[in-house]
């Protein structure tokens, strides 16, 4: 006799959707031929000599924990680097700590800070783990959308729409996945005047904050009156293409460390020694690398949003990160439609803009994290399933 | 010179054949701004040529190069310059370098046989005036050459999607 079983799944994580390109990843890795411009992440290796690095040190023996916050120097270097880079000062010792990869962070921060039924606002449309992560923290998300027509910036009376007496945080992300939009000082300031007025936390993710093409970033806990209220969160995967490194950093004022730290310890324990150890050295001896990554970011940007403009899928041009997220409204597909299709008749893989939240439907995210070569073949095919299709 | 010019010049370094539309959406320039720019920057000889990096080995021409060392001695009043202008001259003096250390020039010779550019030292090269000494390192093979590693490489496992 079979023993019937109850159902072990938990409301929340039975609460939180699946992944929305689960299809499409699926169909891609059966197909032969295919160009992507699905990934989110440099299409560069790490640069050589931050590798040598962390070669080196797997070669003398350092692949053992580290304290908790991570390798001190490596904290210390940071705070120059922030402070230097973005005017934000945080004390090493107190106000941050290493986590493996931004994601971690994200995670640590919402759960720090969230108790059931808390509201938190999120600007979206945007990566896809905000949603899910205050979910899982007994939170309840809030999407606002950033429009197209404020170049998908998050505009100040659509937040304060959101706002309610159960707000504790609001996310954001400039430059931002999956549009490329970056908000300037001008654009931060009245978001952090209704921060600050209602007494909210901001999450401010800004891992692609060295990938910013016009004028210089903006972190906005370096605002008037924010770096008591900011979470800020940022990493090394964009800017030194160390996706796979997995380091990224938390910092917040000492009570808010304080309560991240105790779930990290828990849960992390501590971020990866090799991937630290090769973070430092990005921070030593990285910029080079780094600044002609950029400009090769830079130079796709400008080839392949005119080319896309050409071809008829219009496209605002983004001020950062390596996203392109141009209308597919022309061509009378859906996002979900064009995705699909391009896929299977032309071999280009994109993300249909819908499963990136609020505000998603009708574009699509392109990633031209790619050889230029393959962006032109990319546009190519993309021209020619629009005359095909779309007359 | 400026960002710009040197982004011009790491872009066509790269690729000399992009066309001056091509350089503008590139650079964030008109076309017709490039093509002063790039008129500037071949007038001060910044620009020296357009060329192609071959890898010769793959296309077996069975050609050969080598590395040679010369020791020389300087001439008053004109130091190494005459001398190189004499190296520079002969057609398979494909690079030629001052350089310090314990020998002065570093050239690199090209030929269709290991004799024939053995021949070309021995016979002009070496009898040469104020040649002191020559060596010669026959090239086995190329790893990378201006900038471009000839490695077949695997492509690393990217995955076709990520948030």
């Amino acid at each position: 006799m079979r023993q019937t079983m109850r159902d072990f799944i938990s409301a929340r994580a039975r609460g939180i959707p699946p992944s929305g390109i689960r299809k499409f990843f699926d169909l891609a890795v059966s197909m032969e031929g295919v160009i992507s411009l699905g990934v989110g992440e440099p299409d560069f290796a790490t640069p050589w000599n931050l590798c040598e690095a962390g070669i080196y040190s797997i070669e003398q023996g350092g692949t053992s924990y580290t304290s908790n916050r991570g390798i001190q120097k490596l904290r210390e270097m940071l705070a120059v680097w922030l402070r230097q880079h973005y005017q934000i000062s945080y004390d090493p010792e107190n106000e941050m700590i290493i986590t493996t990869g931004v994601s971690e962070g994200l995670d640590i921060a919402v759960r720090a800070v969230t108790d059931p039924g808390d509201e938190v606002i999120i600007a979206e449309p945007s990566y896809v783990s905000y949603s899910p992560c205050v979910t899982l923290a007994g939170g309840v998300p809030v999407p606002v959308q950033c429009r197209e027509r404020d170049w998908f910036r998050l505009n100040p009376d659509d937040l304060m729409e959101a706002v309610t007496a159960k707000t504790k945080a609001v996310i954001i992300n400039f430059p931002n996945n999956p549009t490329g939009a970056v908000m300037k000082r001008e654009h931060l300031l009245p978001v952090a005047d209704i921060v600050s007025d209602h007494d909210l936390l901001l999450i401010s993710d800004e891992v692609y904050s060295e990938l910013t093409y016009t004028g210089n970033h903006v972190s906005p806990a370096s605002l008037d009156g924010m770096w008591e209220r900011t979470i800020t969160l940022n990493g090394f995967s964009k800017a030194y293409a160390m996706t796979g490194w997995r380091i990224g950093y938390l910092c917040a004022p000492k009570e808010i460390c304080d309560a991240a730290l105790k779930i990290h310890q828990y849960v992390m324990l501590c971020a990866p020694v090799m991937g630290q150890v090769t973070a430092l050295e990005a921070l030593r001896r990285g910029e080079d690398e780094k600044d002609r990554m950029v400009q090769e970011f830079r130079v796709r940007r400008n080839l392949f949003v005119e080319g896309l403009n050409r071809i008829g899928l219009s496209c605002h041009m983004p001020e950062g990160a390596f996203y392109a997220f141009p209308s597919v409204e022309k061509t009378g597909l859906t996002d979900h439609e064009f995705a699909e299709q391009l896929l299977r008749n032309e071999k280009v893989a994109v993300v249909p803009g819908s499963v990136l939240g609020k505000g998603g439907e009708g574009h699509c995210r392109c990633a031209y994290a790619s050889s230029r070569k393959d962006l032109a073949e990319a546009l190519l095919r993309m021209e020619r399933f629009i005359s095909k299709n779309c007359s | 010179m400026d960002e710009t010019d040197r982004l011009l010049l790491c872009l066509l370094e790269e690729n000399s054949r992009l066309s001056h539309e091509e350089l503008g959406v590139m650079a964030e320039l008109s076309p017709d701004k490039v093509k002063r720019r790039v008129a500037a920057l071949e007038e001060e000889k910044i620009i020296r040529s357009y060329t192609t990096v071959i890898d010769w080995d793959r296309a077996a021409n069975g050609g050969v190069a080598a590395i040679i060392e010369l020791k020389v001695n300087p001439e008053r009043d004109h130091g190494y310059d005459r001398i190189a202008e004499r190296l520079s001259n002969f057609r398979e003096v494909r690079s030629l370098r001052l350089v310090t250390g314990v020998y002065d020039f570093e050239l690199t010779v090209t030929g269709r046989t290991m004799q024939e550019v053995a021949r070309f030292v021995s016979e002009y090269i070496a009898p040469m005036d104020r040649i002191r000494e020559t060596a010669t390192h026959i090239i086995m093979k190329t790893y990378k050459e201006n900038g471009q590693a000839f490695f077949e490489k695997e492509a690393g496992e990217r995955i076709p999607y990520s948030p």
